[in-house]
């Protein structure tokens, strides 16, 4: 039982930070079709700007951070207007092309500025262990599992309420459309990278937190492929709910079967989900009145 | 000046395809002036010049010029020109399938800066169509023909726009729906004072609440005037009216071409 509540803490941390970077994807693929290889790049940025920003520059943490969030958001408003911007009209191929030459550019720069070798994450995030029936948690998961989902939860409001997030939702749906109502599309676009930049750069503080800063981190980028594939290429829900699924399924799996298995059995449980629901579990469906 | 003036414009697709060539028309505020002419004749490229909207299919105006309210307008990206007061209804409906039916009034008034007089405008919106108002929460795209029709219209009052271009509001729907939906175009145009351009295939429909016609062949304006002119007119009523003149023989071009155009009728 303690093992269980253990494993299930664990993945539940893991989960969040998957359904983070499957948050930032979903949003750029669902406004605009690109599938944004270079997300596992922004993240590792994130890290590293938070590793510059507290330990290199010394600036109080909250600070740090903060100063994180505004950058990556910066960031991906720059990438989509100076990358994917002057792509608009061209083949989806090429934009999404040009996502793997910017996660390149990005790894180059991150190589450039702080090196291979990997650093030591500034340890704001407390990681006393506590005991909770009998599971020995480590506070930092807890702490990560409750960040990820304030600012989950932020997101999931932010499409559902606001006038940018059912503009955008719109344009996911007719852009021609959606510009019939005035809507900007550029302006949407750029609110989409804004919002990926910052989902990645969140989940890059906790995940650093938890392995340390190294290039090594960027790799979540592609395991988060099974994740948004399950929840629906297109479903905001579906990237949360997804990432969850997938973070616990790879702890029980360690936990229970064993150690190497965890990166195998959400392939497998993927497959499965796939053949009965080949949009994924959230997935759009296409409406046909009859 | 009118409200509305279209001079001489031309439209090109891809670089290469000249659909309007060398079209004028006026719209007068407060008026509801319609035009017409056959499939492909170019009505839905005129709205679109207007609106800005050729951009997406690679269409553009490389002549002549269209000025609204005496500023030209035709250089302005389409959300500007929402700003300024236009705002069309596209045809086929186009409601956003997976929005609730309040959300889509919601996008409709995407550019308002008044945000506090939006709630009040929907439920204008729900008093001129109250089936909206039964399916808010509904998603739109289950929602019938008809329904969408109004909520493509209702979608466009949350715009609070002073000219609106409606794309064949009839397309597609039974011919109750087609008159209750006429019956509020007209309200519209005269409580809340919208100058409405209205393209249809349904002629008859159309000259009956225009206060001034327009009909369109082949990318140009080919005649105008009065519904009671335009009804009157020999080539109308031949057809878009679908009356001919008793006994006179047809060729079997005219036959077709009057079977073609037979579902004006209605
Ligand atoms: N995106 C496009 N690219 C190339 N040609 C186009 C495009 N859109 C329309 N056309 C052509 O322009 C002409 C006019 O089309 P338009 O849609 O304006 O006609 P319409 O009068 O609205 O017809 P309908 O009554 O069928 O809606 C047609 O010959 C059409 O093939
Ligand atoms: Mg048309």
């Amino acid at each position: 039982m303690d093992k269980f509540l253990q494993l299930t803490i664990t993945g539940l941390s893991m989960g969040m930070i998957y359904a983070l970077v499957a948050l930032g994807f979903v949003v750029i693929y669902k406004s605009s079709d690109v599938i944004n290889f270079a997300q596992g790049e922004m993240l590792m940025f994130g890290a590293y700007l938070t590793f510059a920003f507290v330990v290199q520059f010394g600036l109080p943490w909250t600070i740090g951070v903060l100063l994180t969030l505004i950058t990556a958001a910066f960031l991906g408003v720059l990438a989509e207007t100076f990358v994917l911007r002057p792509l608009i009209g061209e083949p989806i191929i090429s934009m999404i092309m040009a996502t793997i030459g910017l996660s390149s550019v990005l790894r180059a720069i991150i190589n450039a500025v702080w090196g291979p070798v990997p650093r030591q994450f500034p340890g704001f995030i407390p990681t006393d262990v506590i005991q909770i029936g009998g599971a020995a948690i480590g506070l930092d998961r807890l702490i990560a599992i409750g960040v990820a989902l304030i600012f989950l939860v932020a997101f999931t409001l932010f499409f559902r309420y606001t006038r940018e997030g059912i503009a955008m939702r719109a344009i996911a749906d007719d852009q021609q459309a959606a510009l019939s109502m005035g809507i900007s599309i550029k302006r949407v676009f750029a609110i989409a990278w804004g919002i990926a930049g910052i989902s990645a750069a969140v989940a890059g503080i906790i995940l650093a937190n938890i392995v340390g800063v190294s290039g090594d981190i960027g790799i979540l980028g592609l395991r988060v492929f099974p994740v948004v594939i399950l929840g629906g290429l297109d479903s905001i829900p579906g990237a949360i709910i997804g990432g969850i699924i997938i973070g616990l399924l790879e702890f029980y799996t360690g936990g229970y079967i064993g150690e190497g298995l965890n990166l195998i059995v959400p392939f497998i449980v993927l497959i499965v989900v796939l053949m009965v629901r080949p949009y994924g579990l959230f997935g759009k469906e296409i409406i046909e009145r009859v | 000046m009118a409200f509305l003036e279209l001079n001489n414009i031309e439209v090109i697709y891809n670089d290469v395809i000249l659909v309007l060539k060398g079209l004028s028309l006026q719209a007068e505020q407060g008026q509801i002036v319609a035009l017409l002419g056959a499939n492909g004749a170019g009505k839905t490229t005129t709205l679109k010049a207007i609106s800005g909207l050729l951009k997406p299919d690679d269409g553009e105006v490389t002549d002549g010029n269209i000025l609204f309210e005496g500023e030209p307008i035709h250089h302005l990206p389409a959300e500007e020109i929402v700003r300024r007061g236009i705002f069309q209804v596209m045809e086929g409906r186009r409601v956003f399938e997976h929005l609730t039916v309040e959300e889509n009034l919601l996008a409709g008034a995407y550019t308002r800066r008044d945000r506090q007089n939006i709630r009040p405008d929907m439920e204008r919106v729900y008093t001129y169509f109250p089936r909206l108002r039964e399916r808010r929460h509904q998603t739109a795209g289950y929602l019938s023909g008809g329904e969408q029709q109004m909520l493509a219209i209702g979608r466009a009052l949350m715009a609070r726009p002073t000219l609106m271009l409606l794309d064949e509001p009839s397309l597609g729907l039974a011919p109750l729906l087609v008159k209750e939906i006429f019956d509020i175009i007209v309200r519209i145009n005269r409580e809340e004072g919208t100058t409405i351009l209205l393209v249809e295939q349904n002629a008859r429909l159309a000259l009956n609440v225009a206060n001034y016609g327009y009909i369109m062949e082949n990318g140009r304006i080919v005649l105008e005037g009065t519904p009671d002119e335009l009804k009157n007119n020999a080539d109308v009523k031949e057809f878009y009216l679908g009356l001919t003149a008793v006994g006179e023989r047809k060729s079997y071009r005219n036959v077709k071409h009057y079977k073609r155009r037979k579902r004006w009728l209605q």
